[in-house]
């Protein structure tokens, strides 16, 4: 019997690679990373190292379509059972690599060590924990896997849990907030920062959210700090303003840390991240960190190093490091894009806006309809779009290509956006 | 459970059960069928699910939102009266015995 070619998509004349691939992390940088490698032809052993025993599965919708019910754990996940089998990924579930020798190439994890010729650190970002006295039996709410995705559910869709409290006015806490909301739910949103989302949203954006979270009869707390946690019969939260608020279940989303621990303990250069160049690869060579842990030179933002946590991110990311791997160098220079949902908001962001100097607001604002557009020494650098899909996607083109459109045809809606 | 037939990105055809409510980007993703990318998850956000439908099937499809429309206009593969976002179509008894074909560009 003629069997089909293994990898069919090996073009007839390359050269295959026989090498051994190591992945720690089996989120979108992971799992990205591997089927990349296996679209280029790469064929040497891939194996996914991932301390989450769940099979592994996208996380947005954790916060969105999973909480709400409309999706289910079978409809979150990467790629079915068989894609690993047939695209020989071996998957090495509920396992942390606790280790990492640098000049002996391996890793040490629970099972044994394995020895490989490029690493790739796909390790993400863990939750920043509350930095405040905390009394109490149970623990406040935190979301970042499935596994707390569905403890949250539980918790949120109990008919005598009433009171919410979300301490962090970030996307990840305002998703819940609005779940919570929809659901019937009384919540208290308390933020630090003076205006919601203030890391990458401008003052109009952020009191647009605002009022709608409000319209859904949302407390929000701005400018306030939360000081402690009480547990009795509620939670009791005493705020920097002397005042007190009380809940039924606290959550909390006050952002993430990048997980380097380990990238560190082997001697390889972090900071605010895993520290990699424009080809992803770290102090070490022929050792990548891509995704939520990496820190990298963007050039989206004028080459500064940033680390950005998008699933964008992740995937082109992955992208790149597997071309450069299968002997393509190929540095990453993809747009960054995101995107949200609250209520009917479905804001999409493209670029990164910081820095700007110059704003315009284009649509319809009362109807929910609208982009903003920001400028940086007259270029365009960034796009913020509520429910305006095509603007956004016509951004992430103008963006990718460094197009500035014509303010004076932008500022007029009669002109079509492509024809500005 | 309805039965759909996919014709994957290099012309290959698999025949599936699905069972009903699941969307057939997610039936392409479970089912491994080669092509159906669905890098934002079924948010309609990145048009990489995107897919043509049998053209006597069209009108046994749930309607089309606006934001489905615009995100078409900005999928990789042409667009045409058979197109539509594989997160956007759920699978209903009306749907059993389509065919499904995926662009060869996401
Ligand atoms: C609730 C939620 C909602 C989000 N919504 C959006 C959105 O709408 N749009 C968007 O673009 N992005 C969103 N994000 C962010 C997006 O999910 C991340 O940017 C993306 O998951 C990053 O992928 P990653 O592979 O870099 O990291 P992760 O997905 O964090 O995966 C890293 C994995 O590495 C594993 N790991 C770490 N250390 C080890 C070790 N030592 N050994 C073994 N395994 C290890 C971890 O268990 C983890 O599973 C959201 C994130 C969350 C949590
Ligand atoms: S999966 Fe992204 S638009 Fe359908």
């Amino acid at each position: 019997m003629l069997l089909p070619p293994l990898f069919p998509n090996i073009p007839p004349n390359s050269i295959p690679m026989k090498k051994n691939v190591i992945i720690i992390g089996a989120g979108h940088a992971g799992i990205q990373a591997a089927a990349s490698l296996r679209e280029e032809g790469f064929e040497g052993s891939i194996c996914i190292f991932s301390e989450d025993a769940d099979f592994p599965y996208q996380k947005p919708p954790l916060s969105k379509g999973y909480l709400d019910g409309s999706q289910q754990k079978n409809s979150i996940m990467f790629r079915s059972e068989t894609w690993y089998e047939n695209n020989q990924v071996e998957l090495k579930l509920g396992e942390l690599v606790e280790k990492v020798d640098v000049p002996q190439k391996t890793v040490h994890a629970t099972s044994g060590e394995y020895a490989f010729d490029f690493l790739v650190f796909a390790t993400g970002a863990y939750n920043r924990e509350l930095p405040i006295p905390i009394k109490g039996t149970d623990q406040p709410l935190y979301l970042r896997t499935m596994k707390d995705a569905d403890y949250l559910k539980q918790a949120l869709d109990q008919e005598d849990v009433q009171d919410i409290l979300v301490i962090g006015g970030g996307f990840i806490g305002l998703e819940i907030a609005a779940y919570a909301a929809k659901s019937g739910k009384k919540v208290t949103v308390v933020e630090y920062q003076p205006r919601l989302m203030q890391r990458v949203l401008p003052p109009m954006l952020s009191e647009h959210f605002a009022a709608k979270h409000q319209a859904y009869g949302v407390d929000l707390r701005m400018g306030v700090g939360v000081q402690d946690l009480t547990q009795d019969s509620k939670w009791l939260a005493s705020l920097s303003t002397g005042e007190t608020v009380t809940a039924d279940q606290v959550i909390v989303g006050i952002g993430v840390l990048p997980s380097q621990v380990l990238a560190q303990e082997a001697g390889i250069r972090c900071s605010n991240g895993i520290e990699v160049n424009e080809y992803c690869e770290t102090s070490a060579a022929g050792i990548y960190a891509i995704g939520d842990c990496a820190l990298h030179p963007n050039p989206f933002a004028k080459g500064q190093m940033v680390r950005l946590e998008s699933v964008q991110n992740a995937v082109d990311q992955a992208k790149a490091i597997a071309s450069t791997i299968c002997g393509k160098p190929t540095s990453y220079h993809q747009v960054p894009w995101f995107w949200t949902h609250q209520y009917n908001l479905k804001l999409q962001m493209a670029g990164l806006s910081e820095g700007y100097d110059q704003l315009l607001v284009r649509g319809d604002v009362e109807g929910d309809k609208f982009s903003v557009f920001y400028f940086k020494n007259n270029q365009l650098i960034a796009v913020d779009s509520i429910n305006k899909p095509a603007d956004h996607l016509q951004a992430r083109k103008w963006i990718q290509a460094s197009y500035t459109p014509d303010l004076e045809k932008l500022a007029d809606d009669s002109i079509k956006l492509n024809e500005c | 459970m309805p039965q759909i037939t996919y014709i994957d990105s290099d012309g290959n055809k698999h025949q599936v059960e699905l069972p009903l409510g699941a969307t057939i980007m997610e039936g392409a993703v479970q089912n491994d069928i080669k092509g159906i990318i669905a890098e934002c998850g079924g948010s309609c956000m990145c048009a990489t699910c995107h897919c043509y439908i049998a053209e006597d099937y069209l009108d046994k499809l749930p309607e089309m939102e606006e934001e489905e429309d615009e995100m078409l206009e900005g999928a990789v593969a042409p667009r045409t009266e058979r197109s539509r976002l594989g997160c956007q179509v759920r699978i209903s008894n009306a749907l059993d015995g389509l065919v499904v074909e995926i662009p060869q560009e996401q």
